[in-house]
């Protein structure tokens, strides 16, 4: 841990540093989407990787995400390691095929013998304004494709260590960037040798005692918000960012929730078929009998997302996680 | 200057912005498809190529009826013949070097066998006990690819791979006529002339997809007219014209190895036998149209100019159907064995480094075996106990 204060990064910045030294250790990692090159993408994440490391390495494609996704999946083949941006969450779609017949796949059709190591950086979710088909939390798609790693980070340091653990990995990694984080700042020392965690371990973003909040990328400040004004009503609320979707951290949830008795699953995604439906079974299954309630979610409404101007209904904010932690049956107690 | 030159020298410098190419003409295909056989050309064609050829074709056709005759003994869950098309999937075999790749479909076992690899091993996809039974890497086939198109992305993505490493890589990517319907089909292309990739895109245009003809999958004068639009050439070729498939082939593959970018090539060809051996084809065509085909049989063509030129006599033809025989009698005798299946390999390659529901499943299924040997076991000691002339 750092004690000398350093300048304050954000989420974007970071990524784009996880990029450039994973593409500076190892020749073979090789970006690729659409608009990544001189323009440095839509979102600046790989802002001057292409005059660093010539269009070969940093490749604006044609505008075809199958095509993006499908050609990445034979350079993998022949030893590459791509990392593609896919612009945004509702423009993977047409990916989808390659990605769940080939990606998630092809390392089990050939028996270890063909493993793709590549990324898909997607990013996600609301609450920048965006217009139709710019904001969807399309986590549960990925999650249900076996052979997949779904992973999201909700701090800068995360957003660089996950991002290169996400690299290295030698299993295919869809690498879920949460859209109004990328501006968010940290003092993040990009200079000092990281603590990278490997891919699949939950952390308590803040320890408490009467309930556990469960969630992930865009909605853990949000849940840290909820934390501090939970305070007032006399609860103090623990907070566990998941990090990473599949593989999934039963043990630091289990025990999170074994310890607080009560818990909250919260994310942008839908509630019904979402994320938060598998994990509040798994904490059920494990946790039943220090459960004092139900396992609650405050999830986005089972609707299309929204346009801009409605948003702020229809995403989980502090007040209806709120809500739900008050319905957690804290009459029983006494 | 051809449309192939001014595409490295275009810039867009406005006004106008963009100006629309003017002479596609080097990149159509030729009105009729090329042939060899029984033409002129013939003469010049290299004598033992064409032995060899017919050789993989006899072993082609043989191979065809043999996994044909397997479905109906049961020992095969399903197989999509390519009897007919024997001279597109030989040719495309040997037309490459051992360093290249062969991307191919479902239908083509018979290519990946005609390059080297083992006929059983080839087959497990269609038996149904592994997904792909071969190291990709050994022979340079990527696994057999059942949703159309989709490999096609993948040969491209592998070609620029290998030019990027400076490798001397071709890829050879196979699709059938309904498989240029799909989006993977253009976008491949797009991304391959783009990238001037060293890849070829051979289509079997085998006149149908299951039971849709061609005439309701596409407006265009052929399917190789579909190159002009990416600016990269498109060939015609008689498919059952061996000589001429691995001609035409040949030249694409000089022209990606020479650094000028990828070649349609869409192989006129038929479908002699229904889809697969569950399809019927009597719903959607007529037994005289499959008939008129028989006329153009590829191994005929062929033996016809070797017979016709001297190239090879009576006995030289017996040598390469016994040839054909002792590799299928092999084979039937491989496939009558059953396979050894491991029910824990259904969590060994899901990922290089497993989730824990999956390990908590695997130690699951685990249990459920291990509880069923112990059954096992204590039915053969409860049988072994009983005592004598009990009647079961
Ligand atoms: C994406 C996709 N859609 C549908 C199918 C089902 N299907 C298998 S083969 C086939 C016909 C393909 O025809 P064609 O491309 O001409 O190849 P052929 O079978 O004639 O060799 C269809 C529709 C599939 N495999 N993949
Ligand atoms: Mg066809």
């Amino acid at each position: 841990m750092t004690t000398v204060a350093v300048k304050p990064a954000t989420m974007a910045q970071a990524l784009g540093r996880a990029l450039r030294d994973a593409m500076t250790d190892d020749p073979t990692v090789h970006v690729m989407g659409e608009d990544v090159g001189a323009l440095g993408g839509v979102f600046r994440v790989t802002d001057g990787l292409a005059k660093e490391f010539g269009e070969d390495r940093v490749t604006d494609t044609p505008l075809a995400e199958a095509g993006i996704l499908g050609t990445a999946v034979g350079m993998a083949m022949y030893g590459l390691r791509p990392v593609v941006e896919m612009q945004f969450d509702a423009f993977a779609y047409p990916a989808f095929e390659q990605l769940i017949s080939h990606v998630a796949k092809m390392r089990n059709r050939t028996r270890g013998a063909m493993p793709l190591p590549l990324t898909v950086r997607v990013p996600y979710g609301g609450g920048i304004g965006g217009v139709e088909h710019h904001s969807d939390s399309s986590e549960a798609y990925y999650m249900a494709t076996p052979g997949l790693h779904v992973v999201t980070p909700a701090t800068v340091a995360d957003a660089y260590g996950l991002l290169r653990e996400a690299i290295a990995s030698d299993d295919p990694v869809v690498f879920l960037e949460p859209k109004r984080l990328y501006w968010s700042k940290d003092s993040w020392n990009p200079d000092e040798p990281q603590a990278v965690e490997p891919i699949g371990r939950a952390v308590v973003r803040r320890p408490g005692r009467s309930a556990t909040l469960i969630t992930y990328g865009p909605s853990v400040p949000v849940c840290l918000e909820a934390a501090d004004a939970a305070r007032a009503e006399g609860w103090d609320l623990e907070v566990v960012d998941l990090r990473s979707l599949v593989p999934f951290d039963d043990e630091t949830v289990a025990a999170s929730v074994r310890r607080t008795g009560r818990a909250v699953v919260v994310h942008e995604s839908g509630g019904y078929g979402g994320p938060g439906g598998e994990i509040a079974a798994r904490v059920t299954e494990r946790c039943f009998h220090h459960l004092e309630a139900p396992v609650l979610r405050v999830a986005g409404f089972d609707i299309p997302y929204p346009p801009p101007m409605l948003e702020r209904h229809h995403l989980p904010g502090v007040d209806r996680i709120l809500d739900a932690v008050a319905r957690l049956q804290w009459e029983a107690q006494s | 200057m051809t449309v192939m030159e001014q595409r490295g020298a275009y810039r867009p410098t406005p006004p106008p912005a963009w100006q629309p190419r003017t002479d596609p003409a080097p990149l159509l295909p030729d009105a009729l498809p090329h042939r060899v056989l029984g033409t002129r050309a013939a003469d010049r064609a290299d004598p033992d190529l064409l032995r060899r050829l017919y050789a993989e074709l006899v072993r082609g056709r043989r191979y065809n009826a043999q996994a044909t005759a397997l479905t109906k003994q049961g020992r095969l869950a399903v197989y999509p013949s390519s009897t007919g098309q024997e001279a597109c999937e030989v040719a495309a075999a040997l037309v490459l070097e051992e360093r290249d790749w062969l991307f191919p479909s479902y239908r083509d076992t018979l290519a990946a066998v005609a390059r080297g690899l083992d006929p059983v091993q080839a087959l497990t996809l269609l038996r149904g006990d592994r997904h792909t039974g071969y190291d990709p890497h050994e022979h340079r086939i990527a696994p057999l690819c059942t949703p159309l198109a989709t490999q096609l992305p993948h040969a491209v993505g592998l070609a620029h791979a290998a030019r990027l490493k400076g490798d001397d890589v071709v890829a050879l990517a196979l699709v059938g006529d309904g498989g240029t319907s799909e989006g993977d089909f253009h976008e491949a292309l797009n991304f391959a002339a783009v990238w001037q990739a060293p890849v070829v895109f051979l289509v079997q245009n085998n006149g149908f997809a299951i039971s849709v003809p061609l005439a309701k999958q596409t407006a265009a004068p052929s399917l190789a007219h579909k190159a002009v639009g990416y600016g990269m050439p498109g060939r015609l070729v008689d498919g059952n014209d061996a000589a001429a498939v691995h001609e035409v082939l040949g030249e694409a593959i000089a022209r990606a190895r020479a650094g000028l970018g990828p070649t349609l090539v869409e192989a006129v060809t038929y479908r002699m036998e229904a889809h697969t051996n569950a399809d019927d084809d009597k719903r959607y065509r007529e037994d005289a149209e499959v008939e008129a085909w028989r006329a153009h049989d590829p191994i005929a063509l062929l033996e016809r100019e070797l017979t016709e030129r001297g190239l090879l006599d009576e006995d030289g033809m017996r040598a390469v159907r016994e040839d054909a025989e002792a590799m299928a009698a092999d084979l039937r005798e491989r496939m009558n064995q059953d396979p050894v299946l491991d029910p824990m390999d259904l969590f060994a390659h899901v990922y290089a480094r497993p989730t824990t529901h999956l390990l908590e499943q695997e130690a699951q299924l685990r249990a459920e075996l291990d509880a069923e040997a112990r059954h096992h076991d204590d039915d053969a000691d409860a049988q072994s106990h009983e005592p004598e002339g009990t009647t079961r």
